[in-house]
């Protein structure tokens, strides 16, 4: 087998991850926080795709339009969680889980049909933005550029978060309210707020990596729970709530992807599905999670 | 002791205590083919296997506590086993029903296996990503399943001999269809009936409320968990299997979320703390989608905000919020009297 095919599958293999690292880490930060798995953390995504695609036609279809448009989407659906944890979600934190995952269900289904109502059922798509048009021969592999800059900014996106989480008082404050939200409270800091805006920020990446694939793949309905799935078997490998353990597992899972084309080709995702179960033999709660109950 | 025993145990007055209210329901629904149209009984046979479907997810949910957002695989699994066995190997319905929920039984086995090891939250998202993962087998797998194109023209069951029972001599296929559907789901629902009021079914209900203390007393809860696991997937099959026959067809539309939150609003809208609020929330939700699909091709829009008004207004779906009206109206004349 040639070199350059395997190398050009490990750089598909890690755009893949470092797009559902994006997505991942949201869902796994509003867990490690507010112990809610947000099923609606896949539609937040998807209406980051359409808003962006949306601002790319009214601003101009060509032209370096993208980054604004990519922005605005990330920025709206960030807004929609703020007002979303703010108006409903929060009167849910006392009762029992099942009402919090019901209502992120509920979310699934509103916000998947009022996609389809306002964007139709077909398939849409934005063009490559043209700085980063072009693509570059890496050991005999034609890589896109921009794919290298989505890496780069996963990879930026990882860094800068756990320097964020470690190192800044707002970090801390975050930490904080994972291990306990009650003393926390006592203490005198504002905990309504962190969840709001730990929910903000989550919504933002969910938008932001829905408006960086659509030059990638096709934006069409269901899109939601295709990503959903993915970012749910990606938390479960590196374990859930754990920062890293998104950041591998979601390295692992493009791999795994990628080469798994070769043992199952026509249905690579066995191949993921696989990894998931022995995971979940050796270390239920994941690689790098703790053992919750 | 669920909800529904406590309060029908207090509540009912000694006249309609003595009837037998679930066979007056039975017997009722057995007429719909003779009084109704040709639509009251399609849509009565909706509603019985629908009812199933939501009393075996029910097991999960409100006796076990358990949160399953995948149960639709069963349901799928049953569905394709019947269909698969009865259309390209020709097997008799009354094999292939049974092998249907033995198979989605097993299917719940091996998932279930992984599922239980897990607590709450992930128990939910892992249920979720293990029946897509049966979608996408499902709509892949060409060969077996028919891909998208799915399994059309599933044969009826040979039910010839029905003709020579009483009054059924001119009926059609999709009447008699209905009556042995009916009769099927009523024996299922007695079997799951029983099931709950046995001790295994005590034990589920003490897991649900208080599993560390249930753990601490001796109990496996994780073997507990995964038989009701598998009990619930075996129920579901059976359902999935008489869906299959009744829709001519097997999809790979059966597999898909949807149809789980379909069945789970269908059990939090009846109410999940008591035996018969799944096959009410059954009813109100096949006709509700009857009538709401007509006006419009928004139903997972319809859905999800009847999810969010029960949520914030009527946690305790119909039958909780009518047992708590009879409470309040009992309450009220045991004042007025005194």
């Amino acid at each position: 087998m040639a070199a350059s095919f395997l190398f050009s599958q490990f750089v598909g293999g890690l755009t893949t991850a470092m797009f559902l690292f994006l997505i991942a880490s949201g869902l796994s930060l509003v867990f490690g926080v507010m112990r809610v798995i947000n099923f609606a953390h896949g539609s937040f995504y998807m209406l980051g795709a359409y808003l962006a695609w949306q601002m790319v036609q009214w601003l101009h279809p060509s032209g370096e339009t993208f980054w604004p448009a990519a922005l605005f989407a990330a920025a709206s659906v960030a807004l929609l969680g703020a007002i979303i944890e703010r108006v409903l979600l929060r009167f849910l934190y006392g009762r029992e889980e099942l009402y919090q995952l019901l209502f992120t269900y509920a979310l699934v289904l509103i916000l998947g049909d009022a996609a389809k109502y306002v964007w139709g059922t077909g398939q849409l798509s934005v063009s490559r933005p043209p700085i980063l048009g072009g693509s570059i021969m890496l050991f005999g592999a034609t890589v896109p550029l921009y794919n290298l800059f989505v890496m780069a900014l996963g990879l930026a996106i990882a860094v800068g978060g756990w320097r964020m989480l470690s190192g800044t008082g707002a970090g801390r404050m975050v930490r904080a309210a994972s291990y306990d939200r009650e003393m926390l409270d006592a203490l005198g800091a504002n905990v309504g707020a962190i969840y709001t805006g730990m929910f903000a920020v989550s919504s933002f990446l969910a938008g932001l990596s829905g408006a960086l694939v659509t030059p990638i793949v096709g934006i069409v309905p269901g899109m939601d729970v295709e990503i959903i799935v993915q970012a749910f078997i990606v938390v479960v490998i590196g374990g859930l709530g754990s920062f890293w353990g998104t950041f591998w597992g979601s390295l692992i899972y493009g791999q795994v992807l990628s080469f798994g084309i070769l043992i199952f080709p026509g249905f690579s995702l066995f191949s993921v599905f696989a990894l998931m179960a022995v995971i979940l033999v050796v270390r239920p709660w994941g690689l790098l999670g703790r053992p919750i109950r | 002791m669920t909800g529904a025993d406590v309060a029908l145990s207090h509540v009912s007055w000694p006249l309609s205590r003595r009837i037998p209210w679930t066979l007056v329901v039975f017997l009722a629904a057995a007429c719909v083919p003779f009084i109704g149209s040709r639509y009251d009984t399609f849509l009565g046979t909706q509603i019985a296997i629908e009812a199933l479907f939501a009393v075996s997810l029910n097991l999960l949910l409100g006796t076990t506590g358990l949160v399953s957002f995948g149960h639709v695989a069963y349901f799928g699994i049953g569905a394709y086993a019947c269909g698969i066995l009865m259309k390209t190997y020709g097997v008799p319905f009354w094999v292939a029903f049974p092998a249907a929920g033995l198979a989605a039984a097993l299917g719940a086995l091996v998932f279930g296996y992984f599922c239980v090891r897990l607590s709450k939250i992930y128990f939910a998202m892992l249920t979720l990503a293990f029946s897509q993962i049966v979608w996408a087998i499902c709509f892949k797998w060409n060969d077996v399943t028919g891909g998208d194109q799915g399994l059309p023209n599933i044969p009826y069951p040979d039910l010839d001999w029905m003709v020579l029972l009483p009054g059924l001599g001119h009926s059609s296929i999709a009447d008699r269809f209905y009556l042995m559907t009916l009769a099927l789901v009523a024996l299922s629902l007695a079997a799951v009936w029983k099931i709950t009021r046995s001790p295994f079914g005590r034990m589920l209900t003490s897991i649900r409320d208080n599993p560390e203390r249930a753990a601490f007393i001796g109990l496996n809860v994780r073997a507990y968990e995964l038989a009701a696991f598998v009990v619930a997937g075996a129920f579901a099959g059976l359902a999935g299997a008489l869906f299959g026959i009744f829709n001519r067809g097997v999809f790979a539309d059966y597999v898909f979320w949807a149809k789980s939150a379909e069945v789970m609003i269908m059990t939090i809208l009846g109410g999940m703390n008591y035996f018969w609020g799944p096959p009410v929330g059954a009813f109100a939700l096949v006709w509700l989608n009857q009538e709401i699909t007509s006006y419009t091709e928004y139903w997972p829009f319809v859905l999800g905000a009847i999810l969010l008004v029960l949520l914030y207004v009527f946690p305790g779906g119909i039958v909780g919020g009518v047992v708590a009206g009879y409470r309040y109206a009992r309450h009220r004349l045991a004042a007025h009297r005194a």
